[in-house]
């Protein structure tokens, strides 16, 4: 399966000033052309379809953690969702999800979902708009970064791109975002790799060529992209728009046009992968995860209202989607994955809401994932504080650096670069690439404590004892807003027993969550401050 | 892999007096900036006058309350049983079955403010202020809502910024939007609070080190608002007031807002705001708004120092009042620099409305109201198809385009929405919209008679590349243009075509032969990237 090709671009040096539409070369800065001719790809037909959920999705009303009901229920009694609503999923105690998800609970007994339990990042960050940005670019809390993960898997691939593209081995966009906006999530490193579509019929021949020179200025500059723009609209438009007409839809779970916007640009997606268009990665959305008020109903039940409706619309779509891939012979070139800027908060408001807050739940589907859940619960305090949140127990970073090694197929290294810095990987999906990463199955539940710390409550100071398998440990401590406090260990470490003193310095008094990362291995404990 | 940011030419010109040649590139500069399109009629108005005196002109409105928005949905299929046709609605009753009706007639009235904009900046500053305090239509679902609220921003668009942030937080579809209706003192609703902060008067930039304490403490103090139905006013209800103290991080010197119980709790709210607008970053915040709004996306060290900081300083020695900062801003070297000249893309309200506008298209007059909103509607239906739909933007954070890093407003332009400006404009230059005997098309014949020589191709092609673009074209392509006029014939050719037909304007055969090549000719300037800019 994995194989690297070399790009067949074989224009000579002397036409490249003109390979795109008559584009001037200065537009796109100054390439490496013979990077072009000898840059080698992962050749896969592999393809991720990326939901973005906007708003901020609920994740303890959307997986329940039921084992932790009574806790729970006194933190957020207004939305809290009747236990005997939630729906059970085959195998599977403590954890249940929203009675709306009735497609996604299938999936799940199907062994087609996977559930990724408290996926965040340290030092939590509550704007949605900073938040939804370094969900894109990967970035580190507190850092810039410009161009979007995506983006800059395809700038990997194809480094070169818009030059010398569309061509025979790259026909097609690299990835197409449904709907009138690119998300910075497409952005590469020099220019955004994504192309809008609303309607894969709607194909309208624009003017191009016969260019006057533009010059160096920020209105040059402008004009060299609107010119681009143009390029791309002409050569991919016609391949997005013979794809639709090639392709088709089998499922008959789709609901109507125009009731769940999610489904229509699913819809899409299978029809444009069924007509042959080797895009590798979609990019949708569905909006309103925003509950600040009136996520659940006044009057219905909290089982009912505008949080229902989301995840309602959000399942009944993937489920259609899934059913369609699978009609369509299509399942194992396809995983969805969905993500939100972040969770709301464990503590509801008197608006029947809930406020930003940090981890929460990503699903993966397909018929490539490995089923099941990825990690614990997480636990809620028996007295939580209005902007307590639940602690990360994954890192956001680890699901993409795992969907670039085992979907994408890249080296260790290549992800690294990609990533821009190193995350492990999570056992998320079935090898699909021949490579002989580690399954540990065993250790995708709870159950195993590879950390624990004594004593617990503590006045002053606690020791923590972790088990390494070898390699690299990470054992850090967070606040309940999810801020580090200490980072205990981080260095490599050899395979037994060790443990380590924290010792909490001018610190309130409360619940403290110390984090273990060894490898895929990752676990979050609480651990209580006494005076 | 390294980040890379295509270097181009800034300026270090700073925000002193304008001083250089007011001639048509300067004109028709502030007039795109300032307004929807710039018009033949305006760029030759203000050609007579000076910079000084065309910047004051712009900035003094004749009115900042036009004529309400009528009921213009009486029909056969929905009738307004209190409000007869052409009667205004704003006034109610409410009537919830007439909700979607009526914020149709708005947005429509409001796109109609847009194109038939007098000479001011007044409309440019409305919809900058509904992307500043973005709410959208959509979640409050109240057209007398909506009605007031865009009010507030036209009436406040020139004034008192303090002011203003307090009136928006009292504002009814402010209040149902960022829930600050519903948030009360048993357990706070942090929403409005942290985008009071994070989007309407501090930012996220550099100077802004608010924390989350203070997010959740300024929603306590601004517990107990509520939204008076029957005057459509915010109002304070004390009985859900949260009455203890309030304390705030160092960012604010860990100041306390003595919690205060009865009427009082009021006071809380002007404590609030008194606090945060003694943070400079306030001033510098809505200053590089402006910027982006009206200069550039790009803010470099060199602007920030010689722009941003004098025109903030502006800002704060005048208590906050907005005119004086657009004043200076408007009035700068900084603004007139060529840099700075033709490198905004056009929004979809830019271009569509200002398409509308620089083609001199004739709308149905108000003896044909119905049709007059329904030509309206189809203006903003358009802006929406790009991805602006006026009333509801895509969040409170407004429109991407002014904040989304790195893209900016290249967010406007992509492989969708690119194809669909060239079909509107395509549309409106050879089919129009027609519905019940009115019909809005592009005439190409009056493009031409605004300029001196129509009757010369080489004039007429050069006098709408200046019209059209900022950037000049090539000598190749300039042909390229005149041979839409000339078909193949010389310069004598069109001169003929052109004088047969004003000799005889009747004659519908000589009519088509001039209307045609002109046709040709504006729709193509018109597909080319350089229309886009602005």
């Amino acid at each position: 399966m994995k194989r690297r090709d070399f790009l067949k671009t074989t224009a000579p040096f002397a036409t490249l000033p003109v390979l795109l539409n008559g584009l001037p070369i200065h537009a796109l800065g100054s390439p490496d052309t013979m990077n072009v001719l000898s840059k080698a790809f992962v050749n896969t037909d592999h393809v991720m379809v990326l939901i973005q959920m906007n708003g901020g999705n609920d994740g303890l009303n959307t997986v329940i953690p039921t084992d932790q009901y009574s806790n729970l229920s006194k933190a957020r009694s207004n939305v809290m969702i009747p236990l005997a609503k939630a729906l059970v999923m085959d195998g599977v105690d403590g954890t249940s999800l929203h009675p709306a998800m009735t497609g996604m609970r299938n999936l799940f007994n199907d062994e087609k979902l996977s559930i990724v339990q408290s996926v965040g990042y340290p030092n939590p960050n509550f704007s949605h708009f900073r938040s939804t940005d370094i969900w894109h670019t990967a970035s580190d809390s507190d850092e810039a970064l410009h161009s979007g993960w995506v983006g800059r898997y395809l700038s990997h691939e194809f480094p070169n791109y818009p030059m010398g593209f569309p061509n025979s081995d790259m026909p097609d966009p690299l990835v197409l975002q449904i709907g009138s906006v690119v998300s910075t999530v497409c952005q590469g490193v020099s220019v955004n790799m994504g192309m809008a579509i609303s309607d894969p019929s709607a194909y309208y021949q624009l003017v191009t060529g016969n260019y006057t020179p533009s010059p160096k200025t920020n209105a040059g500059k402008e004009l060299d992209y609107i010119r681009q723009v143009a390029g791309q609209s002409n050569e991919y438009g016609q391949a997005v728009k013979t794809a639709g007409e090639k392709g088709n839809n089998k499922s008959t779970k789709y609901p109507t046009a125009g009731e769940n916007s999610l489904a229509d640009q699913l819809k899409i997606v299978a029809q444009l992968i069924s007509g042959g268009l080797k895009t590798r990665i979609y990019v949708v959305n569905i909006n309103g995860f925003d509950t600040h008020a009136s996520q659940v109903s006044a009057t219905g039940g909290t089982e009912t209202g505008n949080h229902a409706n989301l995840l309602s619309n959000l399942s009944n779509a993937i489920d259609a989607f899934q059913d369609d891939i699978e009609l369509l012979g299509l399942k194992d070139r396809v995983l969805g994955m969905t993500y939100s800027e972040f969770g709301r908060r464990i503590m509801s408001n008197f608006s029947l809401g809930t406020d930003h807050g940090a981890a929460a739940p990503m699903f993966l589907f397909g018929t490539s994932v490995k089923p099941g859940i990825l990690g614990d619960n997480p636990t809620i305090a028996d007295t939580v504080a209005v902007n307590d949140n639940v602690p990360m127990q994954y890192d956001f970073r680890s699901v993409y650096a795992s969907v670039l090694k085992d979907w994408f197929c890249l080296e260790n290294t290549e992800v690294d670069s990609v990533m821009l810095k190193t995350h492990q990987t999570l056992p998320l999906l079935k090898d699909t690439c021949n490579t002989n990463s580690s399954t540990r199955n065993e250790l995708r539940k709870s159950g195993d404590a590879y950390v624990m710390n004594y004593p617990n409550p503590f006045s002053h100071s606690t020791t923590i004892r972790f088990e390494s398998t070898g390699g690299h440990i990470l054992l850090q401590v967070f606040n309940p807003q999810g801020q580090i406090i200490d980072t205990l260990v981080d260095s490599e470490v050899p395979v037994g027993e060790h443990s380590v003193a924290f010792t909490a310095n001018n610190l309130a008094p409360g619940t403290y969550f110390y984090r273990y990362q060894n490898g895929e291995i990752q676990q979050t404990k609480p651990m209580i401050l006494v005076n | 892999m390294i980040e890379t940011a295509q270097q181009t030419a800034r300026t270090l010109a700073g925000i002193d007096a304008y001083t250089g040649t007011w001639g048509y590139k300067e004109v028709i500069h502030l007039l795109r900036r300032t307004m929807f399109g710039a018009v033949k009629t305006d760029i030759d108005y203000f050609l007579n006058k000076n910079m000084l005196d065309s910047v004051d002109e712009l900035l003094d409105p004749s009115s900042f309350t036009p004529a309400p928005p009528v009921n213009n949905y009486n029909s056969g299929r929905l009738t307004d049983p209190d409000i007869a046709l052409g009667d205004t609605w704003v006034n109610g009753p409410s009537n919830a079955g007439l909700n979607n009706a009526r914020m149709n007639s708005l947005r429509s009235w409001w796109t109609g403010r847009m194109i038939h904009q007098d000479r001011s900046v007044l409309e440019k500053m409305t919809l900058f202020w509904h992307n500043h305090f973005a709410t959208e239509m959509a979640v409050y679902r109240d057209p007398i809502f909506g009605y007031r609220y865009q009010q507030l921003l036209r009436a406040n668009s020139l004034g008192d910024f303090k002011k203003f942030v307090k009136l928006i937080t009292l504002d009814p579809a402010m209040l149902v939007y960022l829930n600050g209706e519903k948030n009360s003192k048993r357990a706070a609703d942090e929403n409005y609070a942290r985008e009071l902060q994070e989007l309407f008067t501090l930012g996220k930039g550099e100077g802004s080190k608010y924390t989350e304490t203070d997010v959740q403490q300024a929603a306590r103090v601004l517990t107990g608002y509520r939204i008076n139905r029957t005057t459509y006013e915010g109002y304070f209800n004390p009985n859900l007031h949260d009455v203890d103290d309030k304390t705030f991080s160092s960012f604010y010197g860990g100041k306390t807002i003595t919690g205060k119980s009865g009427a009082d709790g009021e006071k809380e709210l002007d404590e609030l705001l008194d606090m945060i607008f003694d943070k400079e970053e306030v001033s510098k915040f809505i200053c590089r708004k402006l910027y982006r709004w009206f200069v550039y996306y790009e803010i470099d060290a060199a602007a920030e120092t010689n722009v941003i900081e004098p025109l903030a300083a502006i800002f704060r020695n005048n208590q906050y009042q907005i005119k004086p900062v657009l004043e200076a801003l408007l009035k700068s070297e900084h603004f007139y620099d060529v840099v700075n000249q033709g490198a905004k893309i056009k929004s979809p309200v830019d271009y569509s409305v200002g398409l509308m506008r620089q083609n001199v298209v004739d709308f149905p007059d108000e003896n044909n109201l119905v049709e007059q909103y329904y030509m309206w509607t189809i203006v903003s239906q358009v802006c929406a198809l790009q991805q602006q739909n006026i009333g509801d933007p895509p969040s409170v954070a407004g429109w991407q385009a002014y904040y989304q890093y790195p893209q900016f407003q290249e967010i406007w332009i992509n492989t969708d929405t690119l194809p669909k400006r060239n079909q509107i404009s395509d549309v409106m230059m050879l089919a129009g919209v027609s519905r019940s005997g009115q019909k809005i098309i592009i005439d190409p014949i009056a493009v031409a008679e605004m300029f001196s020589k129509p009757d010369d191709a080489a004039t007429l092609v050069q006098d709408l590349i200046n019209y059209y673009y900022t950037l000049d074209v090539s000598t190749d392509q300039k042909e390229y243009m005149k041979s839409f006029l000339l078909s193949g014939q010389s310069a004598s050719y069109w001169k003929d075509a052109w004088d047969d037909y004003q000799a005889d304007k009747t004659n519908n055969t000589l009519k088509t032969i001039v209307n045609t090549r002109l046709q040709g000719l504006l729709k193509y300037l018109m597909n080319l990237a350089e229309f886009q800019l602005s």
